[in-house]
């Protein structure tokens, strides 16, 4: 059992990935399947970047065992309106700073569902929201 | 095609990993959206972009991809060549534009992922 904490900042796009690239080096120092890897950092750096871009930084958990890696990013953002819009291709509310950094073109949700084995998505309009995603090492 | 060859095919420059010339990739993928990227489960590729920030180096990372060309003479910054660095990603950068770029490497024999 391992845990570990990062702490994300609001705009800080030239650190965006950071969280992401740790745990990318701490799963392959224990011989994670390589394909295992990717799917929770491409799923961890797009909700990475959502905190960044879309609410006022946060904080990341990651929980790791034998069996699987559970990652909670919590921000304290404006929260989302509607998940199931949200969760739509293409819908995105970026604005022109976000989609410079490359982002923005609402595929961030739906590429963190397709990787992801357990994906839960809380969220309070002016409090925050909290994206618990979990990746099973043997499925 | 090597590293090598896509240099000289492209005018172009490498700005990491020099000692990778012989590196060779066969497949090419087009684009300035990291989202876009971060869908591919082909990885043995060359990313050819005109976005050129530490977010490109950091999906190429997550998304294990090796090889970066930066078309229209983008500057690449120190923090950028020490993510490379760090990732043991090859940068390589030309001056011609996306369009020409991907078609001179297309007639090259580098094939499209889709
Ligand atoms: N952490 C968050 N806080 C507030 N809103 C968010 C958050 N994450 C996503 N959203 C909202 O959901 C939309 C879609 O997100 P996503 O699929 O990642 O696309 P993109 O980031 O490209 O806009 C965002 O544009 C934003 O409106
Ligand atoms: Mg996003």
């Amino acid at each position: 059992m391992m845990h570990n904490e990062f702490t994300v900042v609001e705009g800080d796009f030239a650190n965006a990935g950071k969280a992401s690239s740790e745990i990318k080096k701490t799963l392959k120092q224990l011989n994670i399947d390589n394909q295992k890897i990717k799917k929770i950092v491409v799923a961890v750096y797009e909700a990475e970047v959502n905190a960044i871009a879309h609410a006022y930084g946060g904080t990341i958990y990651v929980d790791l065992d034998e069996e699987k890696i559970c990652v909670l990013i919590k921000d304290k953002g404006p929260g989302i309106p509607d998940i199931a819009r949200a969760m739509e291709k293409g819908f995105s509310t970026a604005s022109a700073k976000v989609r410079e950094m490359g982002f923005g073109a609402g595929m961030g949700l739906p590429n963190i569902k397709n990787n992801v084995d357990e994906l839960d998505i809380q969220t309070e309009i002016g409090v925050g929201t909290e994206i618990k995603m979990i990746v099973n090492f043997n499925s | 095609m090597k590293i090598t060859d896509i240099v000289k095919v492209l005018d172009a420059q490498v700005v990491v990993g020099r000692e990778d010339m012989d590196y060779s990739i066969n497949h090419g993928f087009a684009s300035d959206l990291m989202s876009d990227v971060l869908t591919l489960e082909e990885e043995h590729l060359i990313l050819i972009t005109g976005l050129c920030n530490n977010q490109t180096i950091r999906t190429a990372e997550m998304a294990n991809i090796s090889v970066i060309l930066f078309v229209r003479n983008k500057q690449v910054s120190q923090d950028m060549i020490e993510l490379a660095l760090e990732n043991d990603i090859i940068i390589i950068s030309c001056k011609y534009s996306m369009f020409k770029t991907v078609g001179v490497l297309y007639e090259n024999g580098l094939e499209p992922v889709y």
